[in-house]
């Protein structure tokens, strides 16, 4: 079945929901998901949205901005970052106005809390930059663009995954998608295809992403030759719950959380002085790496305490001489924590049994977020090149895209505002594009491609082995040689692994024969797509001979602006990878060196 | 630990009608469901069927029937159930497949209610200013995922699938008592037919089925109560 629309958006988290609230209101928009919008990642999302509003104290988007560059350890694109920093004001405001339910100040404005990284630039201590909706904020956005989408009649076409991008001479012409429930392939002829599809956090054993995280979007981008950018680079969250990597908001820690080793030490201390637990991901990360190597770790093992009971912030914050603005002692009680933060509360009480009111939680670092991907200019357009050459029509924006606006480590809360920000940006240029140009044609046969790598799937014969085994040593092997500690024999094991669990994923065959509702099949072919982004990131990470934001080499420890300060851009030709780079734009701070 | 599993099956491409499958599972108490619906799935029978996504509670995908009681497949653990374990699609929704449900149905209802803030007065530059009592009033319901575990668990909607349902109603109690908002009368309006609020009979099996733990049941109360507060 061939269907035309003006533009297709695939995705339906925060920056696939803010492109259509833009673009349905001038063209024929349809917003295809695999899944229902409201089951989208971004809900998941808990502790804030940055936006320098000054609600509790001096706040400049020129801070946010310094702030989010020295975080990308200087790899940042400067002038994407300055429009995200300086629209996060307006962009908080235009969700309010929506409808979004912030917590509020005593005079009844957006309340704001600490996160990592985010700093008054003078005085160098935490500044309270994060709007909040409790610990739920993600899921406030998301349902709020959701409601906003449905109040402006936005079409949905929900439980269609995306199989293939259609470009062909240098043009976007459209999108095949598998209709979920029937097994029918779509074929989308639109002038503008926008991905908003989210991370590949599956690539990695302990991760805090959703199932449906596997990079669909760029692994189809990179078989129809768009590069991605920046692969090397994917964020740890320090704070996952042990051994499910289940999140556990950097908002814990901006209420006043500690973290602690096996001798009850705030061992923070000893990595960043000066902001100690509110450090950016990739530096509290790789800290709580050194303890359990140091045998810090709780009871010699993986993973160390996250306290927020009450008695130890309280310590904390009299020994840090944290006062409120009235200048009494800053507090939290048992109460704040119920308040503030609900649902961490229900995650451990849940999936550990803990209380945190009185009970330390168990965490290790956990695969969290990508900081590359498909590489665009500010507007959302997909760009083909280091020379900025545009791929007419093709879009991308939030964690699928690499703007660059997280460079080589992102803040916390820099994602909310990625989406919204991005995603209304590419909304507006699909618009403009649209009104100026025609449907270029559908290639022949268009949903030739789509079909062929799903029939490959299905009339493959069920062997001995599992799709599932092949996903399980792949998760294994990233976690083991391209994650937080990385070093060369290392990187080049998993990228003869990824290479040996490939030939083997083409001799592995399914069980579910039928069509109707085949995630045996959808799993199966997002199998193939993440092994296709392990290989792109083990590649890209193999060839970066630096230590840079979440990319650390133990035999290249150091930062080497002189070699390394450039974005990746990796290629998929035949079946094989090419790298080439181009440079990172810088404006107004040059690259001096990470001291938190 | 051993786990049994007995899973409704349906495969509209292959069945008549439904059936159990049994499955032995080996898992940690410590698992969930999910876990081990995942296991039988992936090592055991790929042609299971579900829906899963987030698998911390927070989707609303995993929504299911678990020993009798509508459940998230990843908020409930092996050793709350223990070693005998039934898993059924959600009721009053029609099956696609195994444990994939129609949404469409659940949906429909959520959309009638005006799910979105209606206020057409002019916007401030800054943030609409709301104290805290204004937002807390309203705070319960804003945490609702639409996973359907509540509506799906109301006999007054398995018997009148017309019933516009708890989880509309939820949605809508986020509105009405938002100070924001404008449109509070039309959506009292919608919640008065015959398909509305009064068809809640106050059983309580929503309020124990919502994996949020919001207090369905008096929101639903709440509503009423405002209904007949402003008739008087």
């Amino acid at each position: 079945m061939i269907h035309k629309y003006d533009a297709v958006i695939v995705g339906a988290g925060g920056a696939g929901l803010s492109a259509a609230l833009q673009a349905a209101q001038h063209l024929r928009v349809a917003v295809l998901s695999k899944m229902y919008p409201v089951r989208s990642h971004t809900g998941t999302a808990q502790g804030g949205v940055c936006a320098a509003l000054g609600n509790h104290e001096e706040d400049s988007p020129e801070w946010h901005t310094f702030d989010t560059i020295k975080g990308s350890d200087y790899l940042a694109d400067q002038d994407a970052v300055k429009i995200m920093c300086y629209e996060a004001v307006d962009s908080v405001y235009e969700l309010e106005h929506m409808g979004l339910p912030f917590n509020r100040t005593e005079d009844g404005r957006i309340a704001q809390r600490p996160f990592g990284g985010h700093t008054n630039n003078v005085t160098k201590q935490p500044v309270r930059r994060a709007c909040y909706a409790a610990d739920r904020t993600g899921h406030m956005i998301l349902q709020t663009l959701y409601q906003q989408c449905i109040k402006h009649n936005v079409t949905f076409l929900d439980e269609y995954q995306v199989i293939d991008l259609l470009v062909e001479e240098g043009r976007t012409r459209g999108v095949v998608a598998l209709e979920i429930a029937t097994g029918d392939l779509h074929v989308f002829h639109a002038k503008a295809v926008m991905f908003a599809t989210g991370g590949w956090g599956k690539v990695w054993q302990i991760t805090s992403n959703a199932h449906s995280l596997t990079g669909d979007g760029p692994a189809i981008a990179m078989r129809r030759g768009i590069p991605l950018e920046d692969m090397e680079f994917f964020q740890f969250h320090p704070t996952g719950i042990y051994r499910l990597g289940i999140l556990i908001t950097e908002g814990v820690r901006g209420e006043g959380g500690v973290l602690i080793n096996k001798d009850g030490e705030r061992f923070m201390e000893r990595y960043a002085p000066t902001i100690k637990d509110l450090a950016s991901r990739d530096v509290i990360s790789r800290a709580i790496y050194l303890e359990i190597r140091a045998g810090r770790g709780i009871d010699g093992k993986d993973y160390v305490y996250l306290d927020v009971r009450p008695e130890t912030v309280n310590k904390y914050f009299d020994l840090d001489g944290k006062k409120n603005p009235d200048g009494t002692p800053r507090r939290i009680t048992p109460a704040d924590i119920e308040a503030k933060l609900p649902d961490i509360a229900d995650f451990t009480r849940t999936y550990l049994g803990i209380d945190p009111v009185s009970q330390p939680i168990p965490v290790q670092p956990t695969a969290h977020y990508a900081m590359g991907g498909i590489p665009t200019d500010t507007w959302g357009r997909v760009l083909l090149d280091g020379v900025k050459t545009v791929l007419p029509g093709f879009y991308a924006a939030g964690e699928v895209a690499c703007v660059s606006v997280h460079g080589a480590n992102r803040l916390g809360t820099n994602s909310l505002l990625d989406i919204l920000v991005f995603g209304k940006r590419a909304g507006i240029d699909m618009v403009r594009y649209c009104k100026e140009s025609d449907f270029a044609p559908l290639p022949k046969e268009p949903e030739a491609f789509a079909r062929q790598q799903l029939e490959a799937l299905r009339s493959r014969p069920v062997g001995s082995e599992r799709m599932a085994d092949i996903r399980r040593q792949l998760q294994q092997t990233m976690m083991d040689h391209v994650g937080i500690f990385r070093e060369g024999p290392g990187i080049q094991q998993a990228v003869d692994t990824i290479a040996e669990l490939q030939a083997r994923y083409q001799q592995t065959g399914i069980q579910d024969k039928g069509r109707c509702f085949n995630t045996d099949l959808l799993e199966a072919w997002e199998l193939g797509g993440l092994l296709d982004i392990a290989q792109a990131t083990a590649v890209a990470a193999l060839n970066r001979t630096e230590s840079r934001g979440g990319h650390y080499r133990e035999d290249y420890p150091k930062r080497d602006d002189q070699q390394w300060l450039k974005h990746s851009l990796i290629f998929r030709n035949n079946g094989k990878l090419e790298l080439r780079y181009k440079p990172v734009t810088i404006l107004d701070y040059p690259p001096t060196e990470r001291v938190y | 630990m051993k786990v049994q599993l007995k899973i409704r099956r349906f495969n509209p491409e292959t069945d008549q009608k439904p059936w159990w499958g049994s499955y032995e599972v080996e898992a940690e108490p410590t698992d969930r469901v999910l876990d081990a619906l995942h296991y039988v799935k992936w090592y055991l029978d790929g042609t299971l069927t579900l829906r899963r996504s987030c698998a911390h509670g927070i989707c609303g995908s995993d929504a299911m029937r678990i020993n009798g009681r509508n459940r998230l497949a990843c908020k409930v653990l092996i050793k709350d159930l223990g070693p005998h374990i039934t898993v059924e699609p959600l009721l009053g929704l029609p099956v696609i497949k195994d444990l994939v449900v129609d949404m469409q149905p659940f949906m429909a209802h959520y959309r009638a209610i005006l799910p979105y803030l209606v206020n057409d007065g002019p916007s401030p530059t800054a943030e609409r200013l709301q104290s805290i009592e204004e937002r807390d009033r309203f705070d319960d319901t804003t945490k609702c995922i639409l996973c359907a575990c509540c509506t799906t668990a109301c006999p007054s909607f398995w018997a009148r699938p017309d019933y516009i349902g708890p989880a509309a109603i939820v949605q809508a109690h986020r509105f009405i008592f938002d100070s924001r908002d404008q449109a509070d009368e039309e959506r009292l309006a919608i919640l008065a037919e015959p398909n509305g609020v009064w068809r809640c009979r106050s059983i309580y099996n929503c309020t124990e089925a919502c994996p949020r733990g919001i207090q369905v049941t008096q929101a639903i109360a709440e509503i009423k109560k405002e209904m007949l507060v402003r008739r008087t």
